[in-house]
Formats: C-alpha cells, structure tokens, sequence
C-alpha cells in the first residue's frame, strides 16, 4: 500500500511502486485531466505540480512520489488566473493536452510571476500542442500572469 | 459514461418540441418525433423543453474544430433562442445522424458547416414558426402578431409574453411548416459573433471525457505486441511468462495476425505483460523496405507511364517547343497524424450486444467494424463517440476498434485498449509520399503557356473509396492539380499510383498537402525564371478566379510585400484552393545558412470560406492549420527500416514546439459566398510559403520536404 497525498486528499493505493505516477492517477484515482501522450516525457501531456513544481507524470513512478504533494489539474482552483485566461482566450480546441499546458504554465507563474516573452517559451516548450494552439496559449499566459500581478 | 441513457432519454423523452430534418431528393424535410418515414434518416434533431433548454444533438465528432458550438449556432439564430439556454448532446452512432450529403455518419473532409448549414437553419426555422403558431392559438391572434426573439414570444400591440419553455409542448401538437422561412444574411444575430465555445468549460477543468479517459464496470486494460515489419504476423511467444507479470489475465492473437493482445488488471501490468512475450515474428510484406529503397520506389515510378487525369491542348509539345522552359523535381516524405490522443477504444460484448465507447471521426464504420469483430448484427452494436483528442484523419479508420472488440470477446471481460505513442507511430495510415515531376514553358508574352505535372503517389481512395477511383484516378492524388487554377493553355496531369507495403490514409488536408507544395513552388519558380514578382505573376494568371486574387492580396498587404528586408530574410506567398475555401500565407523567414535553420518570423494568412459561422472559430483553425503545416514543412518524416517504420516517438518525429510557433495572424476575406470548409484549406499553402521564402533569401530553391536543417544545409552546399 502507498500513500498518496493527491490535491490535498490522502488515498491509500494498492499498486506496484514502480507503476509510473500517471497511471496511479488517472487509472486508480480516475483523475482523468492528467494525460497519456507519449510515455517518455517529452509532451507533457501528464504534466501535475510535485511539491509545487510542474512534472511529468509518467517518469515519476508511485513510489517516489509518496510522502510529496501532488496536484493535479482538477486541483488547480476554477477560478486560477490561468483557467480563467485559458476561457478567456479560448485556448483550446481538441483540448487533449491543455491539462498539461495548464499545469506548466501555473508552476511557471508560482515561481516566476511575471515571465518575459523568453522565459514562458523556455517554460513551455516542452509540452506539445498538435492543433497549433501555442500563440494562443503564449497570450493566455500573459494574461494570467498579469491577473496575477494584480492580486 | 452513462451518456447513452441521456440519449435514449433524449430520443424517447415525451417532453417538448422534437423535431428531426432529413435531406430527401425533394430537399431537405422536417418531421416531429414519431413521424419520420422509415426510409429516411434524418440527421438533424433539436429539442426545445418546458425548462427552457434548447438542445441540439450534434452528429459530428468534436476534435477540436468546434462543431459543438457552431452548429448549435445555426440552429439557435433562426429558433431565435437565448444562447445562454442552448445545449449540445452528442450523437450516437445510429443511422437517423448520418450526414445528409454523404448518407454516412462520419466526420472529415471540412464538410460539418457545409453539409448542415441549411438542415439545422431549417429545423430551427421550422421550430420558431411553431412556437409562434403556439402562441398566436393561445392568444386567439394572426400569427403574424406573434414575434420570436431570445427565448420568448411577445405579442405586437399587445402585452402578452411567453417562453418557449411554457410553449414548447403546444408547439409540438402542431403541424411541422414544409418550407419556414430562413432569415435573409443581413439579419443574423449569431452567426457571425463570437459566443464562447461550449465544450471549452470542462476541456479547461480537465473534467472532459476523451475516449482514454472512459470506465466500464469490470473493465481490464490491453496492450498489444506489434509487428515490426509490414505485413508480418506472430511466430512463436512466450504467453507463460506474460501471465506470470501480476495482474495479466488474457493473452490472444489478434485477428488476422495483427498483433498479440494482453488484457490486464492495470495498463502499466499490460504494457509488461507485453513486454514478456517476446515475441518471433515472419512474414514481412518487404523486408528490405527502407527510406532509401522507398525513395528509389517513387522515382522509378515517375519514369513509368501513368494516366492522364487532364489534358488541355499540348502540354508535351508546347514544352518541347518553348523558347523557355523549366523543368523541377519535388519530394516529399511519408508523415504521421501524432495525434496527441494515441489510438483507443473500450469495448463490451456480452450475448444481449456490443457496446463501444471511442474516439472516432466515422461512426458508422466503427459500428461496422464492431459488427464484424464481434459477430453480432449491426442492430445490436452501439457506438459512443467521445471527444477526440485530435483527428486529423487518423480517426476515420477503425483499426483500433476491431481490436477492442476482439479482445473483449475473447476476454469475456470489458476491455480498455491503450495503444503507447510507439504503436501510434508504427501502425499509422500515413499521409503518403510524394515525389513528382514538373515541366513548364514560358511564352514570349512572359506568361505560362504550358503546365505539365507528374505525380507519383500512392492511392488512398483504392483502399478507403474505391467506387471513387475513376478511370484509374484517385481524386485526393490529382487534388489541386487536375483544377490547377492557374490560366495556362496547355496543361496535363499524369498520375502514376505508386504500391508499397506502407498503408496511407487521410491527413489533414489530404492529396493536397503533397501537391500544393509542387504547383506553388513551381509557379514561383516560373515567375522567377520570368524574371516577375511572384505574388504579381500569380495574380496575372488567376484572371478567372476573384476569390484567388483576393486572399493573395490580403495575405501580401498584411505581410508588407513591398517593403525592404534584411540580409538573410525572406518573403514567400502561396495560395490554395481546397474543400470549398481560398487561402493565401504570405511568410517571412530568416534562413542561418551555416545551420541549414528556418526560423519563420511572421505568418500572414487570409482565407475566404464564405459565410462565417463563427468568426473566432476560423481564426483558431487557420492558426491551427498553419503551425500543423509549418511542422510538416520544417520538421516531420517518417522514418522506415527492417520492412518497418523505425520512427517511435516524439524524440525522433517532433511536431512544431512553441519556440518554432510564430504568431499567425488571421484575415478572413468575406465573399458572402457558400460557406466552405476550414479544418483543412490552412495547411496546404504552408510549405510552398516557407520554401518560397527560402529562396527569396537566400537564392537556393528547395524541393524536398521537411525543410529540415539537413535537407537545408544539403541544398544550400550544392547551390
């Protein structure tokens, strides 16, 4: 049995400790916004906060990451600065890997408020995007960050 | 997932106006719940209930295009509705949602407006008129006092009200109007505004059911070995020491041979429950097959004769006889859908049924394929379409469906299959490879007096279409060369269908993304050997086509065509026409010659698909489309091996990332024309813009696709 401390909730899962983190997720907990893209950690589709830092679910297997704080995008707050920017400029179209855009664009701004144009292109390009929503998401960072500011 | 009792409610409730259009060869007619003829399917239903909901039932698959608002729309502007009341459901696979143009529940082909513009303005239309003749019964006045507006009917010169919420089961005793009227397109409220989109709520909570993200009671997870070779099947394996893996409780070969299944208690116990079998494989179509042999495949084909899919005057001879004449070689690679969804399916079968639950962009062949895997009759296949994280064409096949199913028969249990991104990869059907050939002449006069084009390319339509295939032509390979929209007297198009072991299919945009990077390269290439700008050359031979000219125009005044540039940068233009829409891009890009590196600094695009549904809609997929084109144009192939595809994952097939995106501005140009398509049209000018752009930089023309820093680098040490 592992524990897990899963968007503030602790669960006890009965699985293999080496099972990649995504799976625990999404799978046991059926927290399904976090996604499977590739497996490999380069889309970033299973992006979750460890600790408060955006990481690719699939290379953190279960046992690694007991004893961390996990959050997830249904744990991101509905009224975050970035879903609020995500609808307002209606970022996403097949949505499949906004989750993980989402969550790396949050870990972005919770360590670095106000990013330059640079530092946010640094901060995403690792999460893919197929349906080319990226000037989209590029603006909807802006704005959340500058929502942000202002609280 | 319990969205098929909503739908059965939906169908069976008795609450409310239902009404239901079905194209007929007499037009498009309306019926209430319980009156359509059982020879027709309609395809349409809307719903208005007492509490003041309207739903509309929308039979097309949402992968991003947003169909699940804008077709709601076209229902909402003639019912005049409240949009803030209006719902979608989605459509089960069932024959009473085919689409009325195709008789087939599927989506592709940018068809979804405009296949529906007129069924659901007409179903909305018809729904208004009966919610006034409503109240006008009620009220004792002429119908004509009665006006519709938000929601509400109100009496002129009186001061009654009622919403179609208290109208709405009147409404529905009343006889459906043959003909309503549709609402002139100067008086549109909707269409043409910007609502938010409303599958964007849970898409954005991370709450949005994607086919991967689908439970059934009592459901084992699947993974699948896979050969590595084309056309090879499973030798020996070791199945002992996949059961051995904690939580493996099936393994089968899948019909045909395709691969072994493993069914699991967890995805991560099927994945190495695959990993066990090791399996031995035999049979490869090709061993040998690989990207040299490939491309020595296309070239030998396009020295072998093929059949002529047009022929004005004569393109040969006028060649032959020209004072100028130039002649081009392009090719272009196979290419991957990666949609970032991999390939699922969750499939159900028990002695009452077949129940399956996918992402899929063709209905009706998903219950079929189901049919035929589970051996049950249609009728008793139900089909779920959840949203589609990303289509692109993949998810028109059903591959994964049959194999769902297949293992869930042979399982006894509900199986959740899960393709990893390596069987995504491997075990696609490509957008095919391309290579073609390209003589032109040039008049005295310094315009185009011939046009003569080679393609070889394999054939999707033999497999997918093959009734399609006319005279020996499949449509998707001659697309956008048999209607070259260029004015030149003499003009033939050759097809030479090329066979290997690779399966193709449907990608984006089809036959014409190969073949826009051909014919625009190439009259760029003749405006330059006439020594003409070649946004100028375009427009002097597009005479006929206004709509042409008038993207192109757009795309170049946005993009400053005249203005000066830096040494390094570069300016291209292309145009296209596909599935029913203009679209020019005009880019700018600044080549790193010692790096053989493209970096595409600004993306103008303008577009003319005729009336706009959804203005903010078209914009989010030209965008779309031309970051989904500059990937294929700077970075994607795939790579075959060993009588296989060798290519795995993202690290060695890397769609566009956000540092490569330039920002793409969007112009619509409004023509006030039928509505065209626009999930497609914004790919194929992409590659032909980039490479124009190249060479506007640096001089060095590039025919081979990706314009990847080797193949640029290659081109450059040569020129």
């Amino acid at each position: 049995m592992l524990e897990l401390e899963v968007n503030g909730r602790v669960h006890r899962v009965d699985v293999d400790p080496e099972t990649p983190l995504l799976w625990v997720i999404r799978e046991h907990l059926r927290l399904t916004g976090t996604k499977f893209g590739c497996g490999i950690g380069l889309c970033g589709c299973c992006t979750v906060h460890l600790d408060g830092r955006p990481e690719r679910s699939c290379q953190v297997s279960a046992g690694e990451a007991a004893g961390r704080r996990i959050v997830t995008i249904e744990g991101l707050a509905p009224d975050h600065p970035v879903k609020a920017a995500w609808m307002e400029e209606q970022v996403p179209q097949c949505g499949y890997c906004q989750p993980g855009q989402m969550m790396q664009a949050a870990g972005l701004l919770a360590a670095n408020p106000n990013p330059s144009e640079a530092e946010i292109v640094a901060a995403m390009d690792g999460n893919l995007c197929r349906c080319g929503t990226y000037p989209r998401i590029l603006r909807a960072v802006r704005r959340a960050a500058a929502k942000g500011g202002e609280r | 997932m319990r969205r098929g009792l909503t739908r059965r409610r939906f169908l069976q409730g008795s609450a409310g106006l239902v009404l239901a259009a079905a194209t007929t060869p007499a037009g498009c007619r309306l019926f209430r719940r319980g009156e359509v003829p059982a020879a027709l399917s309609p395809s349409v239903w809307l719903r208005v209930t007492p509490d003041e909901a309207v739903t509309v039932v929308v039979a097309k698959s949402e992968m991003g295009q947003g169909v699940t608002t804008s077709l709601p729309m076209l229902v909402a502007e003639e019912l005049e509705a409240d949009w803030a009341r209006v719902r979608f459901e989605v459509a089960p696979a069932d024959d009473r949602f085919n689409d009325p143009v195709w008789g087939t529940q599927a989506t592709g082909g940018s068809t979804s407006i405009r296949h529906l513009y007129e069924p659901l303005r007409l179903a909305g239309a018809a729904a208004r008129e009966m919610l006034r003749a409503a109240a006008a019964r009620e009220w004792g006045v002429p119908v004509a006092r009665c006006r519709a507006r938000a929601g509400v009917v109100t009496e002129a010169g009186g001061g009654r009200r009622a919403t179609y919420g208290e109208l709405c089961r009147a409404a529905a005793e009343l006889p459906v109007p043959d003909a309503p009227p549709l609402k002139p397109d100067g008086e549109f409220r909707l269409l043409g505004t910007e609502p938010d989109r409303l599958d964007l709520p849970v898409k954005v909570a991370g709450t949005a059911v994607y086919g991967m993200d689908v439970f059934v009671d009592g459901m084992v997870y699947a993974a699948v070995a896979r050969p590595p070779a084309f056309g090879a099947h499973p030798g020996a394996f070791d199945e002992a020491a996949a059961r051995r893996v904690p939580g493996v409780r099936h393994v089968q070969v899948l019909p045909g041979g395709r691969g072994i299944g493993v069914c699991a208690d967890t995805p991560w116990a099927a994945r190495r429950g695959v990993e066990a079998l090791a399996p031995s494989w035999a049979g490869a179509a090709d061993p040998s097959l690989d990207d040299a042999a490939l491309e020595r495949a296309f070239l030998a084909h396009l020295g072998r004769p093929g059949v002529t899919a047009r022929d004005d005057g004569d393109a040969p001879g006028a060649v032959a006889a020209a004072e100028r004449s130039l002649r081009a070689r392009y090719l272009v690679p196979y290419l991957a859908h990666a949609t970032m969804e991999p390939m699922n399916c969750t499939a159900r079968v028990g002695p009452g049924g077949c129940e399956v639950w996918v992402p899929t962009q063709n209905q009706s062949g998903a219950r079929r394929a189901a049919a035929r895997a589970s051996g049950l009759p249609l009728a008793k296949v139900r089909v779920h379409t959840t949203y589609l994280g990303g289509g692109f064409g993949r998810r028109f096949e059903t591959d994964v469906v049959e194999e769902a199913v297949a293992l869930a028969k042979g399982s006894g249990r509900p199986v959740k299959l899960l393709w990893s991104r390596e069987d995504d990869f491997r075990h696609d059907f490509y957008r095919p490879a391309c290579a073609c050939d390209v003589a032109g002449a040039l008049g005295p006069d310094g315009r185009m007096a011939a046009w003569h084009h080679r393609v070889a390319v394999p054939s999707i339509f033999a497999r997918v279409f093959p009734d399609r295939v006319e005279g020996g032509v499949d449509p998707a390979a001659v697309e956008g060369l048999r209607n070259l929209p260029y004015e030149v007297p003499n003009v033939r198009v050759e097809y030479v269908r090329v066979e290997t072991p690779v399966p193709v299919g449907f990608w984006r945009s089809v036959g014409s993304s190969h073949n826009a990077f051909a014919v625009e390269s190439f009259v760029d290439e003749m405006a330059r050997a006439a020594g003409q700008d070649p946004l100028a050359f375009r427009l002097a031979h597009l005479g006929g086509s206004r709509r042409a000219r008038c993207v192109l125009e757009t795309a170049a005044a946005a993009i400053q065509w005249w203005k000066g540039l830096r040494p390094g940068e570069g300016r291209g233009i292309a145009q296209h026409f596909s599935f029913g829409s203009y679209v020019a891009l005009a880019v700018e890009v600044r080549v790193d010659r010692p790096r053989g590196r493209i970096r595409v600094l600004r993306a103008c695009c303008a577009v003319d698909c005729g009336r706009v549904v959804h203005p903010d809609t078209v914009k989010a997929q030209m965008e779309g489309a031309v970051l989904f084109g500059l990937g294929a144009a700077l970075k994607e192939e795939v790579h075959f091996g060993g009588g296989g595809v060798a290519t795995s994952n993202f690290d060695d097939y890397e769609p566009l990332r956000m540092s490569e995106a330039p920002m793409v501005e969007v112009h619509l140009v409004e023509s006030g024309e039928a509505p065209g398509g626009v999930g497609e049209p914004g790919v194929p000018p992409v590659a032909p813009a980039v490479a124009n752009a190249v060479f506007d930089a640096v001089g060095v023309r590039l025919r081979r696709l990706p314009l990847s820093p080797a193949n640029v680098a290659r081109a450059l040490s040569l020129s």
